[in-house]
Protein backbone atom coordinates (compact mmCIF):
# COMPACT_ATOMS: atom_id res chain seq x y z
CA UNK A 1 0.00 0.00 0.00
CA UNK A 2 1.43 3.48 -0.81
CA UNK A 3 1.61 6.21 2.08
CA UNK A 4 0.22 9.25 0.81
CA UNK A 5 2.55 12.27 1.99
CA UNK A 6 1.12 15.77 2.29
CA UNK A 7 3.18 18.76 1.51
CA UNK A 8 4.84 20.15 3.46
CA UNK A 9 6.39 17.62 5.48
CA UNK A 10 7.88 17.61 8.60
CA UNK A 11 10.83 15.75 9.35
CA UNK A 12 9.37 13.40 11.80
CA UNK A 13 6.86 11.66 9.19
CA UNK A 14 10.16 11.34 6.86
CA UNK A 15 11.49 9.17 9.60
CA UNK A 16 9.24 6.94 9.23
CA UNK A 17 9.54 6.15 5.28
CA UNK A 18 12.12 3.05 4.72
CA UNK A 19 13.71 1.76 1.94
CA UNK A 20 11.37 0.36 -0.80
CA UNK A 21 8.12 2.18 0.89
CA UNK A 22 5.77 3.38 -2.00
CA UNK A 23 4.21 6.91 -1.50
CA UNK A 24 1.57 9.13 -3.16
CA UNK A 25 2.76 12.83 -2.68
CA UNK A 26 0.39 15.54 -2.45
CA UNK A 27 0.95 19.48 -2.45
CA UNK A 28 3.95 21.62 -4.05
CA UNK A 29 6.91 20.34 -5.90
CA UNK A 30 9.55 22.28 -7.17
CA UNK A 31 11.93 21.84 -10.07
CA UNK A 32 15.62 22.01 -9.86
CA UNK A 33 18.44 20.83 -12.32
CA UNK A 34 22.03 21.35 -12.96
CA UNK A 35 21.85 25.29 -13.51
CA UNK A 36 19.59 25.40 -10.30
CA UNK A 37 21.87 22.97 -7.98
CA UNK A 38 24.91 25.42 -9.14
CA UNK A 39 23.13 28.48 -8.60
CA UNK A 40 21.94 27.53 -4.86
CA UNK A 41 25.28 26.65 -3.58
CA UNK A 42 26.94 29.03 -5.47
CA UNK A 43 24.72 31.99 -4.66
CA UNK A 44 22.44 30.84 -1.79
CA UNK A 45 19.38 32.89 -2.43
CA UNK A 46 17.19 33.36 0.03
CA UNK A 47 13.81 34.25 -1.93
CA UNK A 48 14.09 30.00 -2.24
CA UNK A 49 13.78 29.76 1.36
CA UNK A 50 10.23 29.94 2.20
CA UNK A 51 9.44 27.75 -1.26
CA UNK A 52 11.92 25.06 -0.05
CA UNK A 53 11.62 24.60 3.42
CA UNK A 54 9.88 20.83 4.34
CA UNK A 55 9.25 20.58 0.41
CA UNK A 56 10.50 18.41 -2.43
CA UNK A 57 13.00 19.45 -4.95
CA UNK A 58 12.17 17.70 -8.33
CA UNK A 59 15.02 16.37 -10.75
CA UNK A 60 12.58 17.28 -13.68
CA UNK A 61 13.35 19.10 -16.83
CA UNK A 62 9.74 19.41 -18.12
CA UNK A 63 8.62 20.15 -21.70
CA UNK A 64 6.35 22.84 -20.73
CA UNK A 65 2.89 24.78 -23.20
CA UNK A 66 1.77 27.66 -22.53
CA UNK A 67 -2.06 28.62 -23.41
CA UNK A 68 -2.46 32.47 -23.15
CA UNK A 69 -0.75 33.47 -19.82
CA UNK A 70 -1.49 29.82 -18.24
CA UNK A 71 1.45 26.83 -18.12
CA UNK A 72 0.81 23.48 -17.86
CA UNK A 73 2.69 20.21 -17.83
CA UNK A 74 2.37 18.56 -20.81
CA UNK A 75 6.09 15.55 -20.18
CA UNK A 76 7.77 15.42 -17.00
CA UNK A 77 9.25 12.55 -15.79
CA UNK A 78 12.41 12.43 -13.66
CA UNK A 79 15.88 13.46 -14.33
CA UNK A 80 19.19 11.47 -14.04
CA UNK A 81 20.04 12.11 -10.16
CA UNK A 82 24.01 11.80 -10.11
CA UNK A 83 24.50 14.62 -11.99
CA UNK A 84 23.49 16.80 -8.88
CA UNK A 85 25.48 14.40 -6.09
CA UNK A 86 27.88 17.48 -6.00
CA UNK A 87 25.32 20.36 -4.76
CA UNK A 88 23.05 18.25 -3.06
CA UNK A 89 23.87 17.61 0.09
CA UNK A 90 24.48 21.08 0.57
CA UNK A 91 21.37 22.18 -0.41
CA UNK A 92 19.13 19.85 1.44
CA UNK A 93 20.86 21.51 4.75
CA UNK A 94 21.27 24.53 3.52
CA UNK A 95 17.16 24.88 2.86
CA UNK A 96 15.80 22.39 5.29
CA UNK A 97 14.55 20.52 1.50
CA UNK A 98 12.82 16.65 2.89
CA UNK A 99 12.49 14.97 -0.02
CA UNK A 100 14.25 14.53 -3.52
CA UNK A 101 12.74 13.07 -6.42
CA UNK A 102 14.78 12.12 -9.19
CA UNK A 103 16.11 8.43 -10.79
CA UNK A 104 19.13 6.25 -10.47
CA UNK A 105 19.75 7.45 -6.87
CA UNK A 106 22.32 9.64 -5.71
CA UNK A 107 25.37 8.91 -3.89
CA UNK A 108 27.23 8.77 0.17
CA UNK A 109 27.56 12.81 0.34
CA UNK A 110 23.91 13.11 -0.20
CA UNK A 111 22.50 9.48 2.18
CA UNK A 112 24.93 11.00 4.72
CA UNK A 113 22.49 14.50 4.41
CA UNK A 114 19.56 12.92 4.39
CA UNK A 115 20.50 10.69 7.46
CA UNK A 116 21.61 14.29 9.00
CA UNK A 117 18.83 16.29 8.43
CA UNK A 118 15.87 13.92 8.17
CA UNK A 119 15.08 13.82 4.35
CA UNK A 120 14.20 10.72 1.78
CA UNK A 121 15.55 10.12 -1.84
CA UNK A 122 12.10 9.29 -3.55
CA UNK A 123 12.88 7.44 -6.99
CA UNK A 124 10.38 8.03 -10.08
CA UNK A 125 10.32 5.47 -12.78
CA UNK A 126 12.51 7.71 -15.40
CA UNK A 127 10.43 8.35 -19.23
CA UNK A 128 7.14 8.22 -16.92
CA UNK A 129 6.62 11.62 -18.55
CA UNK A 130 3.02 11.32 -19.46
CA UNK A 131 1.95 9.60 -16.45
CA UNK A 132 3.59 11.98 -14.25
CA UNK A 133 2.25 15.12 -16.09
CA UNK A 134 -1.26 13.75 -15.03
CA UNK A 135 -0.62 14.31 -11.44
CA UNK A 136 0.75 18.09 -12.16
CA UNK A 137 -2.83 19.71 -11.61
CA UNK A 138 -1.57 23.02 -11.49
CA UNK A 139 1.73 25.07 -12.34
CA UNK A 140 1.49 27.57 -9.43
CA UNK A 141 4.72 29.43 -10.26
CA UNK A 142 8.16 29.19 -12.40
CA UNK A 143 11.45 31.12 -11.55
CA UNK A 144 14.23 31.90 -13.27
CA UNK A 145 12.68 31.14 -16.89
CA UNK A 146 14.07 33.60 -18.82
CA UNK A 147 17.82 33.47 -17.70
CA UNK A 148 17.66 29.02 -17.32
CA UNK A 149 15.23 28.02 -20.11
CA UNK A 150 12.68 25.74 -19.92
CA UNK A 151 14.03 22.73 -18.56
CA UNK A 152 16.33 24.08 -16.40
CA UNK A 153 14.09 26.59 -14.50
CA UNK A 154 12.12 26.49 -11.08
CA UNK A 155 8.60 25.27 -11.60
CA UNK A 156 6.47 25.03 -8.66
CA UNK A 157 4.12 22.32 -9.52
CA UNK A 158 0.82 20.99 -7.39
CA UNK A 159 0.54 17.50 -7.32
CA UNK A 160 -1.61 14.86 -6.43
CA UNK A 161 -1.09 11.22 -6.46
CA UNK A 162 2.29 11.46 -7.57
CA UNK A 163 4.06 7.85 -7.29
CA UNK A 164 7.72 7.12 -5.99
CA UNK A 165 9.31 4.73 -4.05
CA UNK A 166 12.06 5.43 -1.74
CA UNK A 167 15.06 3.87 -2.77
CA UNK A 168 17.46 6.20 -0.08
CA UNK A 169 16.09 6.67 3.63
CA UNK A 170 17.13 8.56 6.82
CA UNK A 171 18.46 5.51 8.21
CA UNK A 172 21.44 5.08 5.83
CA UNK A 173 20.36 2.74 3.71
CA UNK A 174 20.15 2.66 -0.08
CA UNK A 175 18.48 0.46 -2.60
CA UNK A 176 20.86 1.42 -5.42
CA UNK A 177 24.01 0.63 -2.78
CA UNK A 178 22.55 -3.05 -2.53
CA UNK A 179 22.52 -3.65 -6.17
CA UNK A 180 25.72 -1.71 -7.06
CA UNK A 181 27.36 -4.58 -4.89
CA UNK A 182 25.35 -7.41 -5.80
CA UNK A 183 25.77 -6.74 -9.56
CA UNK A 184 29.12 -5.97 -8.83
CA UNK A 185 29.48 -9.26 -7.45
CA UNK A 186 27.70 -11.10 -10.40
CA UNK A 187 29.72 -8.88 -12.87
CA UNK A 188 33.01 -9.93 -11.53
CA UNK A 189 31.93 -13.76 -11.56
CA UNK A 190 30.71 -13.20 -14.98
CA UNK A 191 34.08 -11.59 -15.90
CA UNK A 192 37.16 -13.14 -13.76
CA UNK A 193 35.17 -17.37 -13.50
CA UNK B 1 6.41 19.76 -55.49
CA UNK B 2 3.19 19.11 -54.30
CA UNK B 3 4.58 17.18 -51.16
CA UNK B 4 5.15 19.63 -48.25
CA UNK B 5 8.26 18.22 -46.60
CA UNK B 6 8.34 20.06 -43.54
CA UNK B 7 4.46 18.81 -42.77
CA UNK B 8 5.76 15.09 -43.14
CA UNK B 9 8.88 15.32 -41.31
CA UNK B 10 6.67 17.50 -38.45
CA UNK B 11 4.54 13.79 -38.32
CA UNK B 12 7.76 11.91 -38.20
CA UNK B 13 8.74 13.85 -35.46
CA UNK B 14 5.11 13.79 -33.83
CA UNK B 15 5.53 9.59 -34.24
CA UNK B 16 8.85 8.82 -33.73
CA UNK B 17 7.90 11.68 -29.80
CA UNK B 18 4.57 9.80 -28.78
CA UNK B 19 4.67 6.38 -29.73
CA UNK B 20 7.01 3.30 -29.52
CA UNK B 21 8.07 1.16 -32.32
CA UNK B 22 5.76 -2.48 -31.88
CA UNK B 23 9.14 -3.96 -31.17
CA UNK B 24 9.80 -1.87 -28.15
CA UNK B 25 6.35 -2.84 -26.99
CA UNK B 26 6.76 -6.30 -27.53
CA UNK B 27 10.17 -6.58 -25.80
CA UNK B 28 8.60 -4.72 -22.57
CA UNK B 29 5.54 -6.90 -22.96
CA UNK B 30 7.91 -10.14 -22.83
CA UNK B 31 10.19 -8.47 -19.77
CA UNK B 32 6.94 -7.53 -17.74
CA UNK B 33 5.80 -10.97 -17.85
CA UNK B 34 9.38 -12.75 -17.00
CA UNK B 35 9.40 -10.32 -13.58
CA UNK B 36 7.50 -11.86 -10.32
CA UNK B 37 3.93 -11.14 -9.64
CA UNK B 38 4.18 -8.10 -7.47
CA UNK B 39 8.09 -7.28 -7.68
CA UNK B 40 8.76 -3.69 -8.03
CA UNK B 41 10.02 -4.71 -11.36
CA UNK B 42 6.78 -5.75 -12.93
CA UNK B 43 5.20 -2.68 -11.72
CA UNK B 44 7.68 -0.62 -12.86
CA UNK B 45 6.92 -2.23 -16.22
CA UNK B 46 3.04 -1.53 -16.10
CA UNK B 47 3.87 1.96 -15.10
CA UNK B 48 5.69 2.08 -18.32
CA UNK B 49 2.78 0.49 -20.29
CA UNK B 50 0.36 2.98 -18.88
CA UNK B 51 2.62 5.16 -20.24
CA UNK B 52 3.18 4.30 -24.07
CA UNK B 53 -0.47 4.06 -23.70
CA UNK B 54 -1.30 7.78 -22.49
CA UNK B 55 0.97 9.24 -24.40
CA UNK B 56 -0.06 7.50 -27.94
CA UNK B 57 -3.82 8.65 -26.82
CA UNK B 58 -3.02 12.19 -25.89
CA UNK B 59 -0.38 12.76 -28.58
CA UNK B 60 2.46 13.66 -25.79
CA UNK B 61 5.99 12.91 -25.66
CA UNK B 62 6.62 9.39 -24.09
CA UNK B 63 9.74 10.90 -22.01
CA UNK B 64 10.11 14.80 -21.39
CA UNK B 65 13.75 14.66 -22.84
CA UNK B 66 13.32 13.90 -26.85
CA UNK B 67 16.94 13.58 -27.26
CA UNK B 68 19.48 13.52 -29.78
CA UNK B 69 17.32 14.26 -32.95
CA UNK B 70 19.19 11.61 -35.20
CA UNK B 71 18.38 11.70 -38.80
CA UNK B 72 19.16 8.79 -40.97
CA UNK B 73 18.65 9.48 -44.86
CA UNK B 74 18.92 7.77 -48.08
CA UNK B 75 18.72 10.82 -50.82
CA UNK B 76 17.95 10.25 -54.64
CA UNK B 77 20.98 11.93 -56.53
CA UNK B 78 18.90 14.70 -57.93
CA UNK B 79 17.29 15.72 -54.34
CA UNK B 80 19.35 18.50 -53.05
CA UNK B 81 20.72 18.19 -49.29
CA UNK B 82 20.03 21.54 -48.89
CA UNK B 83 15.63 21.25 -49.42
CA UNK B 84 15.42 18.39 -46.74
CA UNK B 85 17.69 20.55 -44.02
CA UNK B 86 15.59 23.41 -44.00
CA UNK B 87 12.70 21.23 -43.98
CA UNK B 88 13.92 19.64 -40.90
CA UNK B 89 14.78 22.49 -39.26
CA UNK B 90 11.25 24.37 -39.86
CA UNK B 91 9.86 21.34 -39.25
CA UNK B 92 11.93 20.61 -35.32
CA UNK B 93 11.08 24.22 -34.80
CA UNK B 94 7.36 23.54 -35.19
CA UNK B 95 7.56 20.17 -33.41
CA UNK B 96 8.70 22.73 -29.88
CA UNK B 97 5.83 25.16 -30.43
CA UNK B 98 3.52 21.74 -30.43
CA UNK B 99 5.55 20.40 -27.41
CA UNK B 100 6.54 17.40 -29.37
CA UNK B 101 9.68 18.35 -28.73
CA UNK B 102 11.49 20.11 -26.05
CA UNK B 103 14.50 22.76 -26.24
CA UNK B 104 17.25 20.15 -26.23
CA UNK B 105 19.86 22.45 -27.50
CA UNK B 106 22.07 24.32 -25.26
CA UNK B 107 25.15 26.34 -26.01
CA UNK B 108 28.13 24.48 -24.78
CA UNK B 109 30.25 27.46 -23.54
CA UNK B 110 27.75 30.36 -22.36
CA UNK B 111 25.33 27.68 -21.23
CA UNK B 112 22.00 29.41 -23.36
CA UNK B 113 19.47 27.28 -24.53
CA UNK B 114 18.28 28.35 -27.87
CA UNK B 115 14.93 27.81 -27.41
CA UNK B 116 13.85 25.88 -30.11
CA UNK B 117 15.72 22.51 -30.49
CA UNK B 118 18.24 23.76 -33.10
CA UNK B 119 21.96 24.26 -33.16
CA UNK B 120 24.63 23.71 -33.94
CA UNK B 121 24.88 19.93 -34.56
CA UNK B 122 21.32 19.68 -33.27
CA UNK B 123 19.27 17.80 -34.70
CA UNK B 124 21.98 15.65 -36.31
CA UNK B 125 21.71 14.58 -40.03
CA UNK B 126 23.21 12.13 -41.45
CA UNK B 127 23.09 12.09 -45.68
CA UNK B 128 23.23 8.99 -47.86
CA UNK B 129 23.48 8.99 -51.42
CA UNK B 130 21.58 6.39 -53.22
CA UNK B 131 20.62 5.39 -56.61
CA UNK B 132 16.75 4.87 -55.56
CA UNK B 133 14.71 7.13 -56.66
CA UNK B 134 12.67 7.77 -53.20
CA UNK B 135 13.67 9.52 -50.14
CA UNK B 136 14.04 7.08 -47.02
CA UNK B 137 13.98 8.58 -44.08
CA UNK B 138 15.47 6.95 -40.16
CA UNK B 139 14.51 9.25 -36.83
CA UNK B 140 15.84 8.07 -33.71
CA UNK B 141 15.59 10.28 -30.71
CA UNK B 142 18.34 9.55 -27.90
CA UNK B 143 17.93 10.33 -24.52
CA UNK B 144 20.83 12.19 -22.83
CA UNK B 145 20.47 9.73 -19.36
CA UNK B 146 20.84 6.32 -21.29
CA UNK B 147 23.66 8.60 -23.63
CA UNK B 148 25.53 9.48 -19.99
CA UNK B 149 26.10 5.44 -19.55
CA UNK B 150 27.16 4.78 -22.82
CA UNK B 151 31.15 3.79 -22.72
CA UNK B 152 34.43 3.31 -25.19
CA UNK B 153 37.21 0.89 -23.79
CA UNK B 154 40.59 0.75 -25.75
CA UNK B 155 41.56 -2.85 -25.41
CA UNK B 156 44.05 -4.61 -23.59
CA UNK B 157 42.52 -3.61 -20.53
CA UNK B 158 44.66 -4.73 -17.48
CA UNK B 159 41.49 -4.44 -14.80
CA UNK B 160 39.09 -6.69 -16.77
CA UNK B 161 41.83 -8.90 -18.27
CA UNK B 162 40.27 -8.01 -21.10
CA UNK B 163 42.87 -8.98 -24.59
CA UNK B 164 42.04 -8.12 -27.97
CA UNK B 165 39.49 -10.62 -29.18
CA UNK B 166 35.96 -11.30 -28.85
CA UNK B 167 36.35 -12.92 -24.71
CA UNK B 168 37.72 -8.96 -24.37
CA UNK B 169 34.85 -7.63 -25.86
CA UNK B 170 32.46 -9.48 -23.54
CA UNK B 171 34.08 -8.38 -20.60
CA UNK B 172 33.96 -4.72 -21.53
CA UNK B 173 30.70 -4.33 -22.17
CA UNK B 174 29.53 -6.68 -18.71
CA UNK B 175 31.94 -4.04 -16.77
CA UNK B 176 29.65 -1.32 -18.93
CA UNK B 177 26.65 -2.36 -18.04
CA UNK B 178 27.53 -3.19 -14.25
CA UNK B 179 28.77 0.25 -14.06
CA UNK B 180 25.83 1.57 -15.73
CA UNK B 181 23.21 0.09 -13.00
CA UNK B 182 19.41 1.79 -13.28
CA UNK B 183 21.04 5.05 -14.30
CA UNK B 184 20.08 4.86 -18.11
CA UNK B 185 16.47 4.51 -17.80
CA UNK B 186 17.38 0.40 -17.89
CA UNK B 187 16.18 -2.06 -18.89
CA UNK B 188 18.62 -0.41 -22.15
CA UNK B 189 19.04 -1.38 -25.39
CA UNK B 190 22.21 -2.11 -26.51
CA UNK B 191 24.42 -0.84 -29.77
CA UNK B 192 27.86 -2.14 -29.19
CA UNK B 193 30.44 -1.14 -31.94
CA UNK B 194 33.82 -3.30 -32.54
CA UNK B 195 36.91 -1.69 -34.71
CA UNK B 196 37.46 1.58 -35.99
CA UNK B 197 38.83 4.90 -34.39
CA UNK B 198 37.31 6.32 -31.28
CA UNK B 199 34.94 8.17 -33.40
CA UNK B 200 34.06 5.88 -36.11
CA UNK B 201 33.81 2.79 -33.69
CA UNK B 202 31.06 5.19 -31.19
CA UNK B 203 28.79 6.13 -34.43
CA UNK B 204 29.09 2.34 -35.30
CA UNK B 205 27.51 1.24 -32.25
CA UNK B 206 25.00 3.84 -32.73
CA UNK B 207 23.90 2.22 -36.23
CA UNK B 208 23.09 -0.80 -34.40
CA UNK B 209 19.64 1.09 -33.05
CA UNK B 210 18.74 1.13 -36.51
CA UNK B 211 17.93 -2.68 -36.56
CA UNK B 212 14.54 -4.32 -35.65
CA UNK B 213 15.10 -5.57 -31.92
CA UNK B 214 14.34 -8.98 -33.25
CA UNK B 215 16.26 -9.02 -35.63
CA UNK B 216 19.04 -11.70 -36.52
CA UNK B 217 22.86 -10.77 -36.72
CA UNK B 218 23.71 -12.66 -40.44
CA UNK B 219 27.26 -12.82 -39.00
CA UNK B 220 27.72 -16.33 -36.82
CA UNK B 221 30.30 -15.44 -34.56
CA UNK B 222 28.66 -11.84 -33.12
CA UNK B 223 25.42 -13.66 -33.76
CA UNK B 224 26.84 -16.16 -31.10
CA UNK B 225 28.06 -13.80 -28.85
CA UNK B 226 25.03 -11.19 -28.85
CA UNK B 227 23.01 -14.43 -27.22
CA UNK B 228 25.45 -14.93 -25.05
CA UNK B 229 25.44 -11.42 -23.48
CA UNK B 230 22.23 -10.48 -23.53
CA UNK B 231 21.83 -13.91 -21.53
CA UNK B 232 24.52 -13.13 -19.07
CA UNK B 233 23.49 -9.17 -18.61
CA UNK B 234 20.51 -10.33 -17.47
CA UNK B 235 21.75 -12.15 -14.57
CA UNK B 236 23.34 -9.17 -13.22
CA UNK B 237 20.13 -8.51 -11.48
CA UNK B 238 19.82 -4.49 -11.60
CA UNK B 239 16.31 -5.55 -13.25
CA UNK B 240 14.23 -2.00 -14.48
CA UNK B 241 15.33 1.42 -12.67
CA UNK B 242 17.88 -0.11 -11.19
CA UNK B 243 15.08 -1.91 -8.85
CA UNK B 244 16.56 -5.54 -8.88
CA UNK B 245 15.03 -7.54 -11.36
CA UNK B 246 15.70 -9.99 -14.17
CA UNK B 247 15.42 -7.65 -17.19
CA UNK B 248 18.39 -5.19 -17.21
CA UNK B 249 18.95 -5.65 -21.35
CA UNK B 250 16.48 -5.65 -23.78
CA UNK B 251 18.25 -6.02 -26.17
CA UNK B 252 22.33 -6.80 -28.02
CA UNK B 253 23.72 -5.83 -31.03
CA UNK B 254 27.49 -6.17 -32.29
CA UNK B 255 28.44 -4.58 -35.46
CA UNK B 256 32.46 -4.47 -36.36
CA UNK B 257 34.69 -3.01 -38.52
CA UNK B 258 38.30 -3.05 -39.66
CA UNK B 259 40.34 -1.39 -37.00
CA UNK B 260 43.75 -0.24 -37.29
CA UNK B 261 46.67 -2.96 -36.41
CA UNK B 262 47.69 -0.48 -33.69
CA UNK B 263 44.34 0.11 -31.97
CA UNK B 264 41.11 -1.85 -30.31
CA UNK B 265 38.13 0.10 -29.36
CA UNK B 266 35.04 -1.27 -27.89
CA UNK B 267 32.30 0.63 -27.68
CA UNK B 268 28.66 0.40 -25.65
CA UNK B 269 25.79 2.93 -26.77
CA UNK B 270 23.18 2.89 -24.10
CA UNK B 271 19.91 3.21 -25.28
CA UNK B 272 16.88 3.28 -22.67
CA UNK B 273 14.08 1.71 -22.54
CA UNK B 274 12.09 4.55 -24.22
CA UNK B 275 13.18 3.75 -27.44
CA UNK B 276 11.84 6.48 -29.98
CA UNK B 277 12.31 5.55 -33.74
CA UNK B 278 9.98 6.33 -37.03
CA UNK B 279 10.56 5.99 -40.66
CA UNK B 280 9.23 7.65 -43.34
CA UNK B 281 9.48 6.56 -46.72
CA UNK B 282 8.88 9.90 -49.68
CA UNK B 283 8.17 8.83 -53.20
CA UNK B 284 7.20 11.34 -55.61
CA UNK B 285 4.19 12.83 -54.12
CA UNK B 286 3.32 9.85 -51.56
CA UNK B 287 4.59 9.84 -47.71
CA UNK B 288 4.38 7.20 -45.95
CA UNK B 289 5.12 6.46 -41.98
CA UNK B 290 5.84 4.09 -40.55
CA UNK B 291 8.13 2.46 -38.04
S1 LIG C 1 17.19 7.93 -20.35
FE1 LIG C 1 15.48 7.80 -21.78
S2 LIG C 1 13.63 7.38 -20.57
FE2 LIG C 1 15.26 8.07 -19.23
S3 LIG C 1 14.90 10.26 -19.01
FE3 LIG C 1 16.42 9.98 -20.64
S4 LIG C 1 15.23 9.85 -22.52
FE4 LIG C 1 13.82 9.57 -20.85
Amino acid sequence: MAIRIDLPVDAKVIRKLRVGDEVRLYGNVITARDMAHKYMVEERPDWLRPLLENNVIYHCGPVMKRTGKKWSAVAAGPTTSAREEPYQGTVISEYKVRAVIGKGGMGPKTLKALKKEGAVYLHAVGGLATVLAEAIKEVEAVHKLEEFGVPEAFWVFRVEDFPAIVSMDSHGKSLHAAIRKDSLEAAEKLIHG
Amino acid sequence: MAVNLADAFLELIRRASTDLPPDVCAAIEKARRREAAGSPARSVFGQIQENIKLAREKSTPICQDTGTNIYNINLPIDMPHAIVEKAILTATKRAVKKSYLRPNAVDSVTGANSGDNTGVGQPQIHFHQWKKKHMEVSLMLKGGGCENVGRQYALPNAELGAGRDLEGVRRAVIDAIQKAQGLGCAPGCLGIGIGGDRGSCFLLSKEQFLRPLDDVNPDPILRKLENRLQKELNQLGIGPMGFGGRTTVLSTKIGKMHRLPASFFVSVSYMCWAFRKARMTVRGEKVTHGY
